[in-house]
């Protein structure tokens, strides 16, 4: 059985930011290697959840994969389009050529910060019909008659439309960045971290609603976040990330009950659980020391001076991400996972 | 709790006047906290829980804010109309806070170890190379790697887990009798979150210090306090041992909370069950309780009156007209 | 589904918002003292403007008329201000003074905060090499003197009125443009601009629909904290003569012919120098209140 094309397809992405160092002279400016060479596939109607510690790189892949930055290196395959060669040069500085800025129509980005993310000096019917009237999608009626429709959607009711931004709580906020998402009708949607910024007792309102909106439409989203329980809830397929390269993947449920990176089992271990009884017997397994900068990643697997199972071909190869074996969902980036032997470093 | 409580607060009022109007932060708060124990207080955006803390170091400052009513008593000495001198002597020896975001809470400028030695010579008659040897001690204690190097580093220097250490190591110097942390771990990633909840816990149980901790996240509290607290619009609304509150709620807030995170342990694909509306506006609350609008067992009488704390259980207070009838 | 913020269960379609600039604007009208400088600025300007009208009709004064009989007269029920050396009527003057010098000062600070904007905003969103070009070519202007720049500004193009308030404007748009690129600079990292990118907004709409409106808020401030400070630059320069020429009067030219008089004729320099602090502490006490009216640390989030 062939399996259909993948919607998003993303190889070896890379994302290389030169940080300048101070002194009197210029010297060679260091690399913050935010996204280092990170590959997945996103099928159509598919959600694959990106997860990871702050520094890790997972925001810096959503926007490169939107184009939003320019990639280092690396493919972004959208359908049949290669978005990295969409990229023109005007004046020395690099601009998106006509068809990339038509492709918004296509890929959307739902934002993080509720209270950041929409401008302050718009009204909400504005805010959500600014795409509809930068591509002139219909007439000034019908686009007024769209924005009601939309804050209906999102469960926004349409008479506050003349209202601005800070008059609304953060939940409601993200309610209209979700609705001026949702616009252009489409496909493929980036949710960067869309639930951190706001109260738990609204995070399921509006988890609830990507799920609900992805069904209505047919959506598929591309959802970052830190918070592993709400990832694997709405998550067909997760990626964990750690330091800029991708550690593990696979089916969520497999992922968050049977994980087998370190890392993964360590980021699981550490998440508390509403559950005293659970919290008491659990065995702590708790990571010692921080992740390390992106500016200077160790040799190697960069997990390894923090990992349990070290052994010496962590320090000196780093381990690509290969399916395990018998299970062809799953894909790990670890020696040890994969059959490598030796004694285990001291730490 | 056969004991002297070691803080209790009755009836606490912390109203701001501001352009819209009375905002009633806090609203009549009552709660104990007994010596070594650990009380988590649960509570999102407008509940009230920071003010409240600040309140009890004398914080806030006032005007804009006044206390209405309300009394603090710490270890028999009354906190909230106490004069700025006795606040001093209490704050950082007796009584210590921690804060959410270290970036902020750190003074850029000064070392580590002038921050922390500051502490000491504050409250000890002690030298400056004394205390150094104490903040040095008191840096290992709170796992802080290589602390002789690490005291004269800048917060900039150091990472925000380290950070966090250090705001912690202050906070312990002078053994005070009560922990304040006000959302200790929210500004942080969760590996580095379970190692300063360990830090915490295990700190505690070494001694016999009692320790407020402040969060919206429930999964901490299952795991560190003892009793629960649950805030709502200025009130305490539920409070019960940590068993008794996560098996058997009775508050319809601490129900719909518990019912809508999403879970680890519960399977997936089950559609999460919310708490419809939104978060309380503070300065236009409703009649009757403040919950009403978004609970799913109001009737007639939630409308007009504000239910008081009736116990239901051994030692599990709830503020709610529906529980005292037993129909959450 | 959601519940609603205010019972508001009107028949209205639409439920109307609160600007920001609504916001600001309720906030000023309780700042008594930005009120009080509000009222004073715009009774100065009507006094200025109208006045003159009102001296000509009841007593037939101008600024120029010459009456040698009633020359240095203090002040009398028939000259309110007193006269001149000339006998001219000093109140009739000293309005016409504050006409210039308001329009001088209005008219040079809307010159300055125009360019200055605009420059700014170019400058601060473009970014890069052509930020710090257009940044130098700022900074090698401020480096020359003031004084200097505005004499031989004077000298090319001669004392005219017009010509004047633009020289005035044209070197007071150095520091509204470090203003408004010190807020591009911040404001373009800011995540509703990405968001606006992302949704395929052009480069240009994004600089005038979502970044230059919310930098209006300092430019307001600056240009209401400008114009004082043009008028005391006009004043000076009539006062060394540069500025408007005589018979037309200027505040800062009959303070200058006042001060020569200062211990015989005090009424020459009481009234203009009066209404010129008068007009600048009003002026001044107004962009206060524009500054903590429009302050955003104090704007709430929900």
């Amino acid at each position: 059985m062939t399996k259909p094309e993948p919607l998003l397809d993303v190889r070896n992405l890379t994302v290389h930011f030169p940080v300048r160092r101070p002194g009197l002279f210029p010297r060679q400016p260091q690399l913050l290697r935010a996204v280092d060479g990170v590959s997945f596939s996103i099928a159509r109607g598919e959600t694959l959840g990106l997860v990871g510690e702050s520094g890790c790189g997972k925001s810096t892949t959503g926007r490169a994969i939107l184009q939003l930055l320019q990639p280092t290196a690396g493919s972004v395959r959208f359908g049949a389009l290669e978005l990295t060669s969409l990229w023109r040069r005007r004046f020395g500085a690099a601009v998106w050529s006509r068809e990339l800025r038509e492709l918004r129509r296509r890929m959307q980005m739902i934002f993080q910060d509720p209270y950041a993310s929409l401008n302050p000096r718009m009204t909400v019917e504005d805010l959500v019909a600014e795409p509809l009237r930068t591509f002139r999608v219909a007439d000034a009626a019908q686009i007024r008659q769209q924005v009601r429709d939309l804050l209906a959607q999102v469960g926004m009711d349409p008479r506050f439309r003349r209202r601005y931004p800070h008059e609304f709580s953060g939940g409601q906020r993200q309610r209209i960045g979700i609705a001026r998402a949702l616009a252009l009708r489409p496909e493929f949607i980036v949710c960067d971290e869309p639930i951190s910024a706001l109260d738990v007792s609204i995070q399921a309102q509006i988890l609830n609603l990507l799920t609900e909106l992805r069904r209505t439409f047919g959506l598929t989203y591309l959802f970052i976040a830190h918070d592993l329980a709400a990832v694997r809830h709405i998550s067909d397929r997760i990626a964990v990330m750690y330091l800029g390269r991708i550690v593990e993947t696979g089916p969520s449920e497999a992922v968050c009950s049977a994980p087998l990176h370190p890392y993964t089992r360590t980021l699981i271990a550490a998440i508390p659980l509403p559950n005293p009884a659970a919290e008491r017997a659990r065995v702590r397994l708790a990571v010692r020391g921080e992740p390390p900068s992106p500016l200077n990643p160790p040799s190697g697997c960069r997990f390894h001076p923090r990992c349990s199972l070290a052994i010496a071909r962590c320090t000196s190869e780093e381990p690509q991400l290969e399916p395990l074996a018998g299970e062809p969902e799953r894909f790990v980036a670890c020696h040890v996972v994969h059959g490598s032997v030796g004694p285990v470093l001291p730490r | 709790m056969s004991a002297e409580p070691l803080l209790s607060v009755r009836d606490l009022c912390v109203h701001f006047r501001t352009d819209r109007g009375i905002v009633k932060a806090v609203d009549g708060l009552s709660f104990d906290v007994a010596p070594g124990e650990v009380l988590g207080l649960v509570g999102e955006s407008g509940s009230g829980k920071t003010v409240a803390n600040l309140a009890l170091l004398g914080l806030v400052p006032r005007p804009p804010a006044f206390y209405p009513r309300g009394e603090v008593r710490f270890a028999g000495q009354e906190l909230l109309h106490a004069s700025e001198r006795v606040l001093r002597s209490v704050r950082g020896r007796r009584i210590a806070m921690i804060f959410q975001d270290p970036m902020t809470s750190l003074n850029p400028y000064l070392s580590v170890e002038r921050q922390l030695t500051e502490v000491l010579e504050l409250h000890e008659r002690i030298s400056r190379q004394a205390a150094r040897i104490r903040a040095i001690d008191m840096l290992a204690k709170v796992g802080m790697p290589d602390p002789e190097r690490r005291i004269d580093a800048f917060p900039h220097e150091l990472s925000g887990g380290m950070r966090q250490r250090v705001m912690i190591a202050m906070a312990l110097l002078c053994n005070p009798e009560l922990l304040i942390a006000d959302e200790p771990t929210t500004a942080v990633d969760v590996t580095v979150q379970a190692q300063v909840l360990e830090l915490i816990r295990d700190l505690q149980r070494g001694s016999s210090m009692s320790v407020i901790l402040v969060t919206h996240d429930l999964g901490v509290v299952a795991g560190m306090a003892h009793r629960i607290a649950v805030m709502y619009a200025g009130r305490i609304v539920e409070t019960a041992s940590t068993d008794a509150l996560f098996t058997r709620p009775r508050h319809p807030y601490t129900q719909g909370l518990l019912a809508s995170i999403p879970r680890m342990d519960t399977p997936r694909g089950q559609s999460l069950s919310p708490i419809p509306g939104l978060p309380p506006d503070l300065s236009n609350l409703p009649s009757g309780c403040p919950f009403r609008p978004r609970c799913s067992k109001a009737f007639a009488d939630c409308e007009a009156a504000y239910p008081e704390l009736t116990a239901c259980g051994s030692d599990h207070l709830v503020r709610c007209f529906a529980a005292e009838r037993g129909e959450t | 589904m959601i519940a609603e913020q205010s019972a508001s269960s009107s028949a209205d379609d639409v439920l109307v918002g609160s600007s920001l600039w609504r916001d600001a604007w309720l906030r000023l009208k309780r700042n008594r003292m930005a009120m009080a400088g509000l009222g004073v600025t715009l009774a100065l300007t009507a006094l200025s403007f109208g006045g003159p009208f009102v001296t000509h009709a009841l007593w037939g004064y101008d600024y120029e008329s010459q009456n040698l009989a009633y020359g240095a007269r203090p002040p009398s029920a028939a000259h309110w201000f007193g006269t001149d050396y000339f006998g001219r009527d000093l109140l009739t003057r000293v309005l016409f003074g504050g006409q210039i010098s308001l329009t001088v000062g209005l008219l040079a600070a809307s010159v300055a905060a125009s360019i200055g904007t605009l420059y700014g905003a170019v400058s601060g969103y473009a970014g890069g090499r052509i930020d710090g070009l257009m940044m130098r070519i700022v900074d090698v202007i401020y480096a020359l003197p003031y004084m200097f720049l505005v004499i031989v500004l004077v000298t090319i193009f001669g004392k005219s009125l017009p010509l004047l308030f633009l020289s005035l404007g044209m070197v007071g748009w150095l520091m509204t443009a470090r203003i408004v690129r010190g807020q591009m600079l911040s404001l373009k990292e800011r995540e509703f601009v990405l968001a606006a990118r992302s949704l395929g907004v052009r480069n240009y709409t994004i600089l005038f629909r979502h970044l230059i409106p919310n930098t209006l808020g300092p430019i307001i401030v600056y240009f209401t904290l400008t114009v004082p400070s043009m008028i005391l630059q006009e004043a000076f320069l009539s006062f060394l003569g540069l500025g408007v020429q005589a018979p037309r009067p200027s505040l800062g030219a009959l303070i200058s012919d006042g001060a020569q008089h200062m211990a015989v004729f005090w009424w020459e320099l009481v009234f203009p120098g009066g209404l010129m602090a008068l007009l600048l502490f009003s002026l001044n006490f107004l962009g206060d209140g524009v500054r903590d009216a429009l302050d955003p640390s104090s704007r709430g989030r929900s």
